[in-house]
């Protein structure tokens, strides 16, 4: 095509140069980049899929099915991307793609973000229906937002030559913008596509915020923005694509949509020289007018209909334009690189062909109505015959479609229409009152609209007759997929291809639908066409997941105490958002090393940990007591104040849920820890079981994990550490003994003690106000100087809770594991319910083949055998092996100095003494199958 | 991608609430039969249609609610304390 | 291969489109892949002549054409690794026994831990298959840079990889295809595959199943099999069976077609999988929607939070475009394993619950399922997924074990 010296929609002062495939050409600003390749005479943009043949661009919007391309550089590379929504911009780089995108390893510097916003009426689309649809709602009061793709509002009215109130269209779109711009509640999105419609009236958009711009204008700029919109009203003014028509060859580069032809002239300045119009409605007519008024030597004007008695083509002949009805397209014919030069043109009913030479063959195939938002929700479509196309059955609750998405397609029901829904769904939410103007338009009376489709091939060859011009398949793949007999139009989706691909085959669906009904001579209307899904528009991923990034992507929890470890050198570990301190190496040492001296420091001497980000639940009221026995599966209500207990819960089903310490500090106040993952699940579980099962109940739960710090000074040597911090604490064994509680002031800073030990050691748990949690730490750090005091992570924690045979739920215990598994029958209650006991009574918990908890030392003591290793009887079955049990812990033990760990397996502790053996791929270590407890199995370490 | 109304702070996302099954299952005593106790554990209606259930709203007032919700259509046609009937106006 | 080569593939015929018999010996009601599977194992390994599949809609048209098509057999449970290990046999022969190219490509699929309890739990899981005739082998993080380089195994990631478990058999196949050659084979062995036509009711009489009440009429029957997915409870009701399946949307998405790059199937706990198919595309899934429904539509933030679990992991898709989402209506059992095996009606089995990984079940699922119906007792591989275990409390959970931490 050529550029016109004037007019179109661009800025002939701000020359652009943009590169395609490696050539530096020039457009203007105001092109697209399919209108900036077709302005330099690139009229081929790509290959066809599995043909290879070549494509040039057929449309001018979303119905585009070949100009697709790479765009962009460095890890900013984005493929697959449609030409003609591609704004140009200076140094635009661009690539035709064969077939498959390419992905770049450099890091992308593009920002993508999201915002909210709450709308009284959202109007998709930015034509002359929404833009009345938005006018008047908004002129009523109501918030609106108003999104259309293009860089400007006025959608259809920016390709054609309409008039509105007898001035041209422009002028009423610059007026209404304005208008729009002076309402403070409307909010209008240009270069915003709507690509989601959600439940309850949410509408996903996404902007381009700076993809328009030149790389050196985007800094500070998000590249994309996207926007979650809650709507009370939605006002669909999507409109209607333009389809093409199925014939030989009718895929060359040089035949487009006659409503894109009209574009590339209005918008674009762009003509061909010789024109065919081939039309099956009035519509395409608008073509042979603008076309011929620029110039462009109309070489034929074919329409398939056998008369056109509409307005347009009643014009047209009276304009002196030769209309051949009942003509139509039988071939085309290309130049040595594929491109148009002639058609082949012949009556429907039959006779001898004709070649009419000519650059542009502009089709029009009928209109669909853009309804995949209308789709997304399972909004109902019904066939037309008069318009030959699918239109929305009833719209979805506080939705209305309106003008083309409607079908209807003049400009005047369009006005018509978009206001009325613009003040119904004002109204509707009580906005109402204000005169709104009502712009109008002369619309032509409409002919009915063709049912052709599909021109057979003279020679009977289908395989050159594109129903998915993007997917390369072709009248013969569908008549293939009949005759496998294949029935379902989405069977024949399967079969062929057709409709897969990045258009979601928006210009291929109706067709392909009547390929299959012709082919089984069935009705079209109940062979029907897939439906769309979202999203309506391709979206990069990086816009879903927008800030969602790098350090954003999920937040950290550290405790007050985290600088301490940090500067300690402490290893951490990921426990859920939490970092815990894993070990603390000293200089030479690697983890074993450093985990067997914090071990035996707590064995030995004195030892500190931060606990913190244990879960903890203040629980208040007179029925607390109650409530805990009800959700506990040991007794808690003979709890005394100032004493302290082993908690075990389970879920409904029996399975060990969550364990923790159980304080209570006052007759009706309890003070609960949970395990560090279950802090959330245990709260709700609770504020679950309160509300909803026992309202009667007078407790009051409030999460307290992060209000209190919480630090466990464990040894031999503790008592001395502590001694000289406590203000009128006794702390002998008399006065505050194993699992008693007590507040007080432990450094200055008021706390609470407990005696609560997981190592099995002498410990007394200190916990103070979360923000004053480095300030003990550093306390007791410096008051247990004298004994080498020790920080320990969670790694000697765990070597040393193994040793003593207490279980991490989760680690040890796993989704199938009860109390009495895991070898804590004594904790189950037999005179009171709680939640999960009656589970414990089916057949299938009772059985005595059930796995329990045992402990295991391998016959080398020198060998760990890692956890997650399976035991069997005899190592040398073939597999499937008989799978007696896991390890589920596994450690070298600094105190009985040799390898060692606990297990499940099946019939627990009647296994004790028995020989099993792990099998692994580099061989069967044995293991003697023992009891859990290694260390101190009397408790009287814990207890002095 | 729901907007669900809490009965105590309005209409609010989705992602600010927990899910919690079907709404008025009592629970049985616990002397019941295992099939009784099967049935209560893991038995649910599941109709294609109108849906009582139950929601927490978890990042919010932390209150448990029920609606009715459309299991085909993801209409939601009632929001109701946890005290009242499914069958109460409102 | 361009991407529309294996489309051309696609044989001359494929299935006959009979109208009902007025009776068969066994109805299978449900054309979806198990149903499909079953009906083929019935005539192929049982001989049984008249069978016919009932499908409301078209063949394949559930969760056969929604879901990430991905295959591994690495289950934790004993009685899981049996049955998926026996599905993953069948797999490796599937294409020449059915002379179909349904395109199973054994790329292997990993499965990344991100911190020391995934690390234990994978490594478990490992054991337990290597045990249990599943191949399984851990890779530290350098070895999961090198099977997978763009994986990020940066030590800056919020959760960094610690490594993963690759099973090497595991991989994909064209989930068209296999409804396709399923369906063909089907049809090739005398089967009916009757679509348009849904069950509104059954003839049962003194406790045993005679029949089907359709809307193509009544058909007669000498056994049922009922495999529908996320509508079984619906079916399972009418003749007065409760099943306790909660029906929930899964969603998954397919990018646009990128050079390939991604050389295997990869899952992680931030709850995405992903792989890349045949002619390009990448197909992800997530976590599932928790609410009962039938839309076939979940949640948005679920596909966003995918997304930004997806770019942790692959910062290099973060300009590939979404294409298009789904959902499939997921059977979800309380303990997350199938339900395979007779019920309280004489002659009317069941077949259900497979939830999120029903396709790479296909094939084993209608094998056990067609000797279950042909013998009126299940094989060895399905007795432990009985109906009556959610009464017993014999449950085989594969929620993975509880995550907990201390």
């Amino acid at each position: 095509m050529k550029r016109r010296p004037s007019g179109g929609l661009l800025d002939r002062d701000r020359a652009l140069r943009f590169s395609w495939d490696g050539r530096t050409l020039s457009g203007f600003a105001g092109d697209t980049l399919a209108s900036a390749l077709l302005g330099n005479n690139v009229s081929t943009v790509g290959r066809s899929v599995a043909q290879g043949r070549p494509r040039g661009v057929m449309s001018a919007g979303l119905e585009e099915a070949h100009a697709f391309a790479q765009i962009g550089e460095g890890g900013a590379t984005e493929p697959l991307v449609r030409s003609t929504g591609v704004e140009l911009y200076e140094g635009l780089v661009a690539r035709s793609l064969s077939i498959r995108g390419v992905l770049s390893p450099e890091t992308d510097s593009g920002r993508f973000e999201k915002r909210y916003a709450h709308a009284d009426v959202m109007v998709v689309g930015g034509g002359p229906t929404g833009i009345a649809a938005a006018l008047a709602a908004g002129l009523q009061g109501a918030r609106v937002v108003i999104a259309d793709e293009g860089p400007e509002l006025g959608g259809a009215l920016l390709r054609d030559r309409y008039l509105i109130d007898g001035r041209p269209a422009a002028e009423w779109v610059r007026a209404a913008g304005l208008m729009l711009a002076g309402l403070p509640e409307v909010r209008v999105l240009p270069r915003t596509t709507a690509f989601a419609a959600l439940d309850q009236n949410g509408i996903v958009l996404a902007e381009r915020v700076s993809q328009h711009l030149p790389i050196a204008d985007r800094s500070g700029l998000a590249d994309r923005r996207l926007w979650r919109v809650r709507a009370k009203q939605v006002i669909l003014a999507t409109g209607a694509l333009e389809r093409p028509l199925v014939f030989p060859d009718n895929d060359r580069p040089g035949i487009m949509l006659a409503s894109a032809a009209r574009a590339y002239l209005h918008r674009f300045a762009l003509t061909p020289e010789r024109i065919v119009v081939f039309a099956t409605n009035d519509d395409a007519y608008r073509t042979v007018f603008d076309l011929h008024d620029a110039g462009v030597v109309i070489a034929a004007v074919l329409d398939a209909r056998d008369e056109a008695t509409g307005g347009l083509p009643r014009k047209a002949r009276q304009a002196g334009f030769e209309i051949e009805t009942g003509a139509v397209v039988t071939g085309t014919i290309g130049d040595q690189d594929g491109v148009l030069q002639a058609v082949r043109v012949a009556r429907l009913a039959g006779g001898g062909e004709r070649l009419v030479p000519c650059d542009l063959l502009a089709v029009s195939g009928g209109w669909d109505p853009n309804l995949n938002l209308h789709q997304q929700r399972r909004g109902a479509t019904r066939w037309d015959d008069r318009l030959a196309t699918f239109l929305p059955g009833a719209a979805v609750p506080m939705q209305t479609i309106v003008g083309a998405a409607n079908g209807r397609y003049g400009l005047n029901d369009c006005l018509v229409g978009g206001r009325e829904a613009g003040l119904a769904a004002a109204a509707a939410l009580g906005f109402a009152g204000t005169v709104v103007p009502a712009p109008s338009a002369g619309d032509e009376a409409e002919g009915e609209h063709a049912s052709v489709w599909h021109i057979t091939a003279p020679d009977g060859d289908e395989s050159r007759s594109f129903i998915d011009l993007h997917r390369d398949v072709t009248v013969a793949g569908v008549t293939r997929a009949l005759g496998a007999g294949v029935r379902h139009v989405e069977h024949v989706k399967r079969y062929t291809l057709i409709g897969t691909g990045v258009e979601q085959g928006r210009s291929a669906k109706v067709n392909a639908g009547r390929a299959v009904a012709g082919g089984i001579g069935l009705d079209f209307a109940q062979v029907g066409v897939s439906s769309g899904r979202p999203p309506a528009e391709p979206v990069p991923f990086a816009l879903l997941a927008a800030r969602s990034r790098g350090a954003l992507f999920e937040p950290v929890r550290t405790t007050p105490i985290h600088p301490a470890h940090v500067a300690l050198g402490a290893v951490f570990e990921d426990a859920g958002q939490w970092k815990r301190a894993r070990y603390y190496p000293r200089p030479g040492e690697g983890m074993s090393e450093a985990v067997v001296r914090e071990c035996l420091a707590v064995r030995n001497g004195v030892a500190l940990m931060d606990a913190s980000t244990l879960g903890k639940i203040d629980v208040q009221g007179p029925d607390s007591a109650k409530f805990l026995d009800r959700l506990y599966t040991n007794r808690i209500g003979t709890l005394k104040p100032g004493r302290a207990r082993y908690g075990l819960m389970c879920r409904l089903d029996g399975v060990v849920f969550d364990d923790g310490v159980v304080m209570r500090l006052e007759p009706n106040r309890f003070f609960v820890t949970t395990t560090t993952g279950n802090a959330g699940p245990v709260m709700e579980w609770m504020e679950q079981h309160l509300q909803t099962e026992w309202p009667d109940l007078r407790v009051w739960l409030t999460s307290v994990t992060e209000q209190w710090a919480t630090v466990p000074l464990v040894g031999p040597r503790a008592r001395e550490v502590l001694a000289p911090l406590v203000v009128g604490m006794d702390l002998s064994k008399e006065a505050f003994p194993f699992m008693a509680v007590k507040d007080g002031v432990v450094a200055g800073l008021p706390a609470r003690v407990a005696r609560v030990s997981f190592s099995g050691e002498l410990a007394f748990e200190v916990s103070v106000a979360w923000d004053q949690g480095l300030a003990l730490w550093d306390a007791l750090l410096d008051a247990g100087s004298a004994y080498a005091i020790t920080p320990y992570g969670t790694e000697a924690l765990d070597v040393l809770r193994t040793e003593k045979g207490y279980i991490i739920v989760g680690q040890d215990t796993d989704a199938t594991t009860t109390p009495a598994d895991a070898g804590l029958e004594w904790m189950i209650a037999q005179d009171k319910d709680f939640l999960g006991k009656r589970s414990l009574e089916r057949p299938a918990m009772q059985r005595t083949d059930r796995k329990g908890l045992v402990g295991i030392l391998p016959d080398d003591p020198g060998v760990v055998v890692p956890e997650g290793c399976h035991l069997v009887a005899d190592p040398n079955e073939a597999t499937p092996m008989t799978i007696l049990g896991h390890i589920t812990s596994s450690f070298v033990s600094p105190s009985i100095r040799r390898s060692f760990g606990l297990a499940m397996v099946t019939g627990g502790r009647a296994r004790v003494g028995q020989r099993l053996y792990a099998p692994m791929m580099n061989g069967a270590p044995a293991v003697t199958i023992v009891d859990p407890v290694f260390y101190d199995p009397k408790g009287a370490r814990r207890d002095g | 991608m729901l907007l669900i109304r809490c009965p105590w702070c309005g209409e609010r996302e989705e992602t600010e609430f927990r899910y919690g099954g079907q709404a008025h299952i009592a629970t049985p005593r616990s002397d019941v039969d295992d099939a009784s106790w099967a049935r209560f554990l893991f038995h649910r209606d599941n109709p294609a249609g109108p849906f009582a259930e139950r929601w927490v709203h978890i990042h919010g007032c932390r209150r448990w609610f029920h609606i009715v919700r459309d299991t085909l259509t993801h209409d939601i046609t009632r929001s109701y304390l946890p005290s009242e009937s499914p069958e109460d106006a409102g | 291969m361009h991407p529309n080569e294996h489309a051309l593939h696609n044989p001359e015929f494929l299935w006959r489109n009979p109208d009902p018999k007025p009776s068969y010996d066994v109805v299978i009601v449900g054309g979806g892949l198990h149903g499909l599977s079953t009906a083929y194992h019935l005539a192929r390994n049982h001989g049984i002549k008249r069978v016919a599949v009932v499908e409301r809609g078209w063949l394949g048209n559930g969760n056969a054409v929604r879901n990430t098509t991905i295959i591994r057999s690495n289950y934790l449970r004993d009685e899981s690794a049996a049955l998926y290990e026996h599905c993953l046999k069948l797999w490796e022969v599937w294409t020449e026994e059915l002379d179909y190219e349904i395109l199973f490509s054994q790329r292997g699929v990993l499965t990344l831990n991100h911190n020391l309890h995934e690390v234990r739990e994978g490594h478990r899981g490992m054991y337990s298959n290597q045990l249990n005739g599943v191949d399984s082998e851990w890779l530290d993080a350098q070895a999961v840079k090198e099977f997978c380089p763009i994986v990020n195994t940066s030590a800056d990631l919020r959760y960094p990889v610690a490594g993963g478990t690759l099973q090497r058999r595991g991989g994909i196949a064209r989930h068209d295809a296999v409804v396709f050659a399923l369906a063909r084979a089907a049809d090739r062995l005398g089967v009916d595959l009757i679509q348009g036509c849904e069950v509104t009711g059954f003839d049962i009489q003194r406790g045993r199943v005679t029949g089907l009440v359709t809307t193509k009429g009544r058909i007669g029957a000498g056994k049922v099999g009922l495999v529908g997915a996320g509508r079984t409870p619906l079916l399972a009701r009418m003749a007065g069976i409760e099943v306790p399946l909660q029906s929930a949307p899964l969603q998954a998405l397919v990018s646009d077609i990128v050079e390939p790059m991604l050389p295997c199937v990869v899952s992680n706990a931030l709850h995405v999988y992903v792989s890349q198919a045949h002619k390009g595309e990448l197909v992800m899934g997530a976590g599932r929607d928790p609410y009962t429904s039938y839309a076939q539509r979940g949640s948005f933030h679920i596909l966003e939070d995918q997304m930004a679990a997806a770019l942790q992991v692959f910062p290099i898709f973060g300009r590939v475009h979404l294409l298009r989402t789904w959902a499939g209506i997921v059977d979800v059992t309380p303990d997350a394993s199938p339900i395979v095996g007779i019920t309280p009606v004489e002659e009317l089995y069941l077949n259900c619950g497979w939830g999120t990984g029903g396709f790479k079940a296909t094939p084993g699922s209608g094998w056990v399922f067609a000797h279950t119906i042909a013998h009126g007792a299940p094989h060895a591989l399905n007795a432990a997924f009985s109906l009556d275990r959610f009464e017993t409390g014999a449950l085989i959970d594969e929620h993975g074990a509880s995550v907990a931490v201390h």
